[in-house]
């Protein structure tokens, strides 16, 4: 038996793999397929009908008729014939938009996935001509605006599922679902609460995914352009790591592209006073958990000890594993810790009262909007961030301003707070806060310096859902697990719950991938997700940097060595404990 | 019309629990046994109020909107529980030509509550119902077992029949 499959897409030979859709099989005949409802892996329902095309298949000798099929999910057979552009295919298509749009709100002007909406693009794309064509009684709902990070807007759902696949599937929650039947069908929550009474943990992934307005981020920019404009505030912004590797898709550019220089240099346009790194906190972290993990595993602490950068992954545990809380690392996370010392040691160097200053981060993250308003995050006093852009928002800011992004000048970060390594860089990528760990602790129990290729911990990356390694270093043996993606992160801690675990040392990302697709990243439609791994592109312009640094571990950041001389003293001191460390409260799943 | 959410509070019994629990302990193996359960605590309680929907999705280690799902979903599931005394409006073809949904209307209004849902001192339940058998009777009502039929869709006329079950 052949491992392929001959077929004709518009009457045009290809081959490929068995097991092929009709969808795939177009694509490498260079034809694509609208999909809706479509994403592959996690939501194969074929539901929508838009990707309708006309099949004939063989009937022994001969070629039968051709039937309508949905080619997200029909899989090719040998022989068979597809029309993916027939007038009827057309008609099909245009019909399913046509009904869809009956039951939409349309305020396209006022939406933010207005140009990036696989809705508007799809009805463009068929001729819709008239969007009223049947016009009738709509289903309407209130808007949903209960939850820290993000808004939900039903009459803007076509019920596609891809937020509940995202939600259940990869991330293993659930909190949304589909509610009711027929007309009056709706994404929900339990009993129709609000988002902000379930064990949602803000991650955003659904965002992400969905092909329209229904599902956006709470959008603060107003809120920074008027900080910006007032003489009093000294406003400060950091950008995390894969801010810089996302940023550049607002703008066309390929995807995987590290934008730092425009980056930086658009943000000074902006007129933010001072331009951070949260790399610099990224390396400080390491620093902090690093001891914190040390002290741990000579002192029979709690182990294995667990990240805390991910405030999806925290929220998660408090939910799901409260039991576990006391195995998760007390460390602030990066853009917690440096909002803090921007606060503390920062506004001391400068003269500035911390009540004058406006924290504003830079994330590829939803979830870090509910992390500044937790408890135990103001160091000065006051809070350690006040406001948390999305790399979307950033997008948007820079839009709105006129700034042409791609004309830029490369630019560097302001010094101190935008000093870093190759260790806090690769925090963006799932395994990053690992590998820098250990370029930290293995070379503090061993007591040799790392050089060289010494310093790779290849072991631990890549795009893997849990991944396992084992080093020793000083005759200690640390047995370590990576996981990205909450139905991950729940399978390892059902095996550390039960005791079934012997790590010292795990990392956890709330999102697939980490950060770099994280749930606050450039919206990309289904028809590049399905095709492309942004997870492992994205991934690739903070390794291919990190590479070519002079400074890839952590403790050899120079201004983080003087933070500790001038201010905190040492890791894990008193002082920095006060300052760079917090605290975690058990949820409830049900309400 | 979206699915009516009782109000009134939950007065489950420790044996009701039970008996859940060990239907819950029996089914949690088969693939696809929510349905089944969901249905047994039906028959237990009369209808799925969140605390038995909470009960399921906690022992099943499911997300509990996916239980929400189905009880929404499927019209055999009911989230408000029946009254003493359980109406029924025919809303089918021919009770709706000759007025039911005038009837329907009266009895919202005599009873303070609409249709899928129960008074608060849990007497009358009400509901529409498709076709009861007797159509040369419409519009057609019945109350557990009585049937009254030819109603006028008169606010007092419905009163009277309510008046009925006093006690």
């Amino acid at each position: 038996m052949s491992d392929t499959i001959n077929v004709k897409i518009n009457g045009f030979a290809v081959q490929v793999p068995k097991g092929s859709t009709v969808l795939e099989a177009a694509r490498a005949a260079s034809v694509t397929i609208p999909t809706l409802c479509y994403l592959k892996d996690i939501n194969e329902i074929g539901a929508c009908r838009m990707c309708m095309v006309e099949a004939a298949e063989m009937r022994g000798p001969n070629l039968g008729p051709a039937r309508m099929v949905a080619a997200c999910v029909y899989p090719v057979t040998e022989g068979m014939e597809v029309q993916t552009n027939s007038p009827k295919v057309l008609d099909s298509r245009r019909k399913t938009m046509e009904l869809l749009l009956s039951n939409h709100d349309m305020k396209c002007l006022s939406c933010v996935r207005s140009k990036n909406c696989e809705l508007q693009r799809l009805a463009h794309d068929l001729g819709i001509t008239d969007a009223d064509v049947y016009k009738g009684e709509r289903t309407e709902y209130p808007i949903d605006d209960s939850a820290a990070h993000m808004i939900r807007d039903n009459n803007k759902c076509i019920l596609c599922r891809r937020c509940v696949a995202a939600c259940s599937v990869t991330q293993g929650i659930g909190v949304i679902g589909a509610n009711e039947r027929g007309f009056i069908t709706n994404i929900g929550s339990q009993y129709n609460k609000p988002l902000a009474e379930t064990a949602c943990v803000s991650c955003g992934q659904c965002i992400t995914v969905c092909p329209t307005g229904a599902l956006t981020e709470k959008d603060f920019t107003d809120d920074v352009f008027k900080a910006i404009a007032d003489p009093t505030k000294h406003v400060v912004v950091q950008t995390a790591p894969s801010v810089r590797a996302g940023l550049g898709e607002c703008f066309g550019l390929p995807i995987g592209t590290n934008v730092e220089g425009k980056m930086v240099a658009a943000l000074r346009r902006l007129g933010f006073d001072v331009v951070t790194d949260t790399n610099y906190a990224a390396d400080l972290t390491i620093m902090e958990e690093g001891t914190e993990l040390i002290e741990r595993v000579t002192n029979n602490g709690v182990l294995p000890m667990i990240t805390s950068c991910s405030p999806g992954w925290i929220k998660f545990c408090e939910h799901y594993f409260p039991d576990l809380i006391p195995n998760l690392s007390t460390c602030k996370s990066p853009q917690q810790m440096q909002g803090a010392v921007i606060k503390t040691y920062y506004a001391e160097k400068m003269g500035w009262d911390p009540k004058d200053i406006v924290s504003v981060s830079v994330m590829p993250c939803t979830a870090k909007k509910f992390e500044i308003g937790r408890p135990d995050q103001s160091a000065s006093g006051y809070p350690d961030v006040d406001i948390a852009l999305t790399t979307r928002e950033l997008g948007r800011m820079i839009e709105r301003a006129g700034i042409d992004f791609n004309a830029l000048p490369d630019e560097k970060f302001d010094d101190p707070l935008g000093i870093y390594t190759g260790g806090g860089l690769i925090f963006g990528a799932t395994g990053g806060v690992m590998e820098a760990a250990l370029r930290f602790a293995v070379e503090a129990i061993s007591g040799e310096k790392l050089a060289g290729d010494k310093v790779d911990f290849k072991e631990v990356r890549g795009i893997e859902g849990i991944k396992e390694a084992s080093y020793t270093a000083g005759g200690l043996t640390v047995k370590v697990a990576v996981a990205s993606g909450l139905s991950n992160a729940r399978k390892l801690m059902e095996k550390v719950r039960a005791g079934e675990a012997d790590y010292q040392f795990i990392e956890i990302m709330a999102c697939p991938g980490g950060c770099v697709n994280g749930g606050g990243q450039p919206i990309q439609p289904a028809s590049v997700r399905n095709f492309i791994d942004l997870r492992a592109e994205r991934a690739k312009a903070l390794y291919s940097v990190d590479e070519r640094m002079e400074l890839r571990k952590s403790q050899d950041n120079p201004a983080i060595q003087t933070l500790y001389k001038e201010f905190l003293d040492k890791p894990g001191s008193h002082k920095a404990h006060e300052i760079l460390h917090t605290s975690y409260v058990a949820r409830k799943v049900h309400f | 019309m979206a699915k009516k959410i009782a109000t009134i509070p939950f007065t489950g019994t420790a044996e009701q629990e039970q008996e859940l629990r060990a239907t819950i302990d029996a089914l949690r193996e088969d693939p696809g046994c929510l349905m089944p359960i969901m249905q047994k605590a039906q028959e237990i309680y009369g209808y799925l109020p969140i605390e038995v929907q909470t009960l399921i999705a906690e022992e099943l280690n499911i997300p509990l909107e996916k239980v929400f799902g189905v009880a929404t979903f499927y019209a055999q599931f009911t989230m408000s529980p029946k009254g003493k005394y359980r109406i029924s409006v025919c809303l089918g073809t021919a009770c709706y030509v000759k007025g039911s949904g005038i009837v329907m209307e009266k009895l919202e209004e005599a009873l303070g509550i609409e249709s899928g849902e129960i008074t608060q001192d849990g007497k009358f339940s009400l509901d529409d119902c498709r076709c009861v058998g007797a159509c040369g009777l419409a519009p057609v009502v019945t109350i557990n077992d009585d049937v009254y039929g030819r109603l006028t869709g008169n606010l007092k006329e419905v009163q009277d029949i309510l008046a009925k079950y006093a006690d």
